[in-house]
């Protein structure tokens, strides 16, 4: 009997365990305030195993970042409650010690953030600011070793003469430049799980796509599990396996990106879909803005959350869609696909009613 | 750099010549004459028109005012003989002249207030940043609580008493009512080379009121930089790299939250030093704010005169050093 918790404990300690590295399960975090709580994230389950990318798409205050920083342990635990569970590498961190959560972070898991230039100190030099990273961790290693791993890694997201560079501010250094430094203070210590909120969306597009390119040559060299959050569906098409449709702090659609991008089975995906400009679109192709604003999380709205800014509720039968909130069930192709809709055939509605109006050229290919 | 320092430099020169000037005009076209306090003295307080008349032209007073302006700003460079009620004084440069009421060269006198004055300034300065820099670190990381609130307001609510009430307060409460042996010496002051605890408890009362008085707002401004900075991206980027809370909150926190604060620090230490008036008349300490005080009541030119230059050039170099300082502590800031 009493062997069975001993290796479960074991494999929890070693990290190598199998199947995904990061396991979400029925996350919820609460936000107790004078107006009453605040649900930001709900029900919300995914995993993510190493040297795949998972997108995490959405408008603001869907409950992305929320959830991510949850993962990161990154909320006061004065001001936040966290019920569910997180597996990082097989360790549970819902509820784990502040010292045991210190030693994940920035080690085995790591964040960088959208708008480098605030989340990077402006006081103290690039290089000062790796080398912390890499020592909080290393304990053994000398200041010497520090320098030459932060100069080290400075060279591997491209900076240039990264010798001398590792002595600038970050107000030195260009948009691009900082999201590098960002990037590499992020993998400093080789983490096995990367967490990229929005990380080219204060950067112009052609950086975008450099950022992109060196988060996957990144990914493929470390063999990371990489969850990118953003509300780009350029930037899920390019970089995720699999996206999460986020709504009012629940996953809505949830599945490979081709799937999503291809067979999406949920009007909030559609809307997404079309509010993407596309370059290479014919001229008729028109953009269609999600009508309404992101529902009070104070007061989010009865049943489907997403139901007073759906133009689809009037197809399914009775008051469900303002009643009661649909059950995040597998779509059409099989249980790998997963969304949260009333309507009977979300396939065809989009096939025959959503595509057509965004991209016309692509309903002679899907017929 | 050393182009902004020159640039500071020469303004900090047109401003002191600015005060100089108006303080001179202020007293030759005052309600009194600035030979009054020289005749009252000269004649036992038996001063008439006539003597007066008499005084003021051994003073110059009946030369045009810019001629005797010119006089004392020529003093200032170059030695000059003054010749006040009869009597000559050699006054060497830079000459800031002899005080009308007690006939001795004022330069030195201003010297030898210094050591008081510095005294309280420093020991009140470091009182200042002693309490209030590590209270509004504690308010900050516990903000919204209890404590914290109990704190804000009751610091508030001693910032909102005038300063002299407060160290009148002080004084009578720990010397008279509570006779606090460790008080009993305050009211002189003994330079620190005569022994140190001399020094120490003669002016230790005059530091705990405005050691208190200032920390109540130096908690404040630290306490508001701290929240502010603990808001910021780069805080959660220090937690999210696993850096234990206490470098977080002091190596990227307070950091960045001590600019602003060294800033006032650097204007506030300058006042002090430039004369720290109401604490030295309550606590009968004699330096410069005390000396400075005495010589308007007495209508004394030079002696206010010179306070007042000194107060203007310790200013103008703390605002000065408040520029430099700041552009050290923030990388991103460019003295042009």
């Amino acid at each position: 009997m009493t062997s069975i918790p001993m290796t479960q404990s074991s494999a929890a300690e070693t990290s190598e365990v199998e199947g995904p590295f990061l396991q979400v399960e029925d996350l919820k975090v609460t936000f107790p305030t004078e107006d009453g709580p605040i649900t930001a994230v709900s029900g919300l389950s995914y995993s993510v195993e190493k040297g795949k990318t998972l997108g995490i798409v959405g408008e603001s205050g869907s409950g992305k970042s929320v959830s991510s920083m949850a993962v990161m342990g990154l909320h006061d635990a004065k001001s936040a409650r966290i019920s569910g569970s997180i597996r990082v590498g097989g360790t549970e961190v819902v509820g784990l010690g502040e010292s045991r959560m210190r030693a994940l972070r920035g080690n085995s898991m790591a964040m960088i953030f959208q708008d480098a230039l605030a989340a990077l100190h402006p006081f103290y030099k690039i290089g000062a600011q790796l080398e912390e990273a890499y020592l909080v961790h290393h304990s053994s290693a000398s200041k010497r070793d520090a320098r030459r791993k932060a100069i080290e890694m400075l060279d591997r997201v491209g900076i240039p003469q990264p010798d001398r560079r590792v002595d600038d501010f970050p107000h030195q250094f260009s948009g691009g430049m900082r999201q590098r430094a960002m990037i590499a203070m992020g993998l400093i210590n080789d983490p096995s799980l990367l967490i990229a909120d929005e990380p080219t969306t204060a950067l112009d597009v052609t950086v975008q796509a450099q950022i992109l390119d060196l988060l996957q040559d990144l990914q493929r060299e470390f063999n990371s599990a990489v969850i990118i959050i953003t509300h780009d569906l350029g930037v899920i098409a390019e970089m995720a396996d699999d996206v999460l449709v986020m709504y009012a702090g629940r996953c809505v659609e949830y599945g490979s990106t081709k799937e999503i991008l291809v067979a999406p089975e949920m009007p909030y995906t559609w809307g997404l879909l079309s509010s993407v400009p596309d370059v290479t679109a014919s001229t008729d192709a028109r953009l269609i803005p999600i009508p309404g604003n992101p529902p009070s999380l104070l007061r989010p709205p009865t049943g489907c959350p997403f139901h007073p800014r759906c133009v689809h509720s009037d197809k399914v039968p009775g008051d469900l869609c303002r009643t009661t909130l649909p059950e995040l069930l597998p779509a059409t192709s099989g249980p790998a696909h997963l969304k949260r809709c009333h309507l009977a055939d979300p396939l065809k509605v989009y096939r025959t009613e959503v595509l057509p109006e965004i991209a016309p050229d692509l309903v002679e290919e899907t017929r | 750099m050393f182009a902004y320092v020159v640039k500071r430099l020469i303004s900090g020169v047109l401003v002191v010549t600015l005060v100089s000037m108006a303080i001179f005009l202020l007293f030759w076209y005052g309600p009194s004459s600035p030979a009054q306090p020289i005749c009252d003295r000269e004649t036992s307080n038996r001063c008439t028109q006539a003597k007066l008349a008499v005084y003021e032209k051994t003073l110059g007073y009946d030369n045009p005012v810019y001629e005797e302006y010119g006089k004392f700003v020529k003093g200032i460079f170059i030695d000059r003989t003054l010749t006040i009620a009869s009597s000559e004084y050699e006054c060497t440069a830079p000459c800031l002249g002899v005080s009308f009421r007690t006939k001795q060269p004022v330069k030195e006198e201003l010297i030898s207030r210094m050591p008081a004055t510095f005294s309280i300034a420093i020991g009140g300065a470091f009182l200042y940043l002693l309490f209030g820099v590590p209270i509004g670190v504690a308010a900050a990381r516990r903000r919204g609580s209890v404590a914290d609130k109990a704190l804000v307001s009751s610091f508030l609510f001693i910032s909102s008493i005038p300063y002299y009430l407060f160290a009148l307060l002080t004084w009578l409460y720990l010397t008279i009512t509570f006779e606090i042996p460790l008080f009993s010496d305050t009211g002189y002051f003994s330079p620190i080379s005569e022994g140190p605890w001399k020094w120490f408890s003669g002016l230790l009362l005059a530091w705990v009121a405005l050691g208190i008085f200032g920390c109540t707002q130096y908690t404040r401004f630290t306490r508001g930089a701290m929240v502010e900075a603990l808001s910021e991206d780069y805080i959660r980027t220090a937690k999210s790299k696993g850096l234990p809370a206490r470098t977080i909150v002091y190596k990227h926190g307070l950091r960045a939250a001590l600019v602003p604060v060294v800033t006032i620090f650097g204007i506030d230490f300058g006042t002090l030093l430039a004369g720290t008036i109401f604490t030295e008349r309550i606590f009968e300490i004699q330096g410069i704010g005390w000396w400075s005080l005495e010589a308007v009541y007495g209508k004394d030119l030079p002696v206010v005169m010179a306070t007042a230059l000194f107060s203007a050039v310790v200013l103008i170099t703390a605002n000065l050093l408040v520029d430099i300082v700041y552009s050290i502590l923030d990388p991103r800031v460019r003295l042009s």
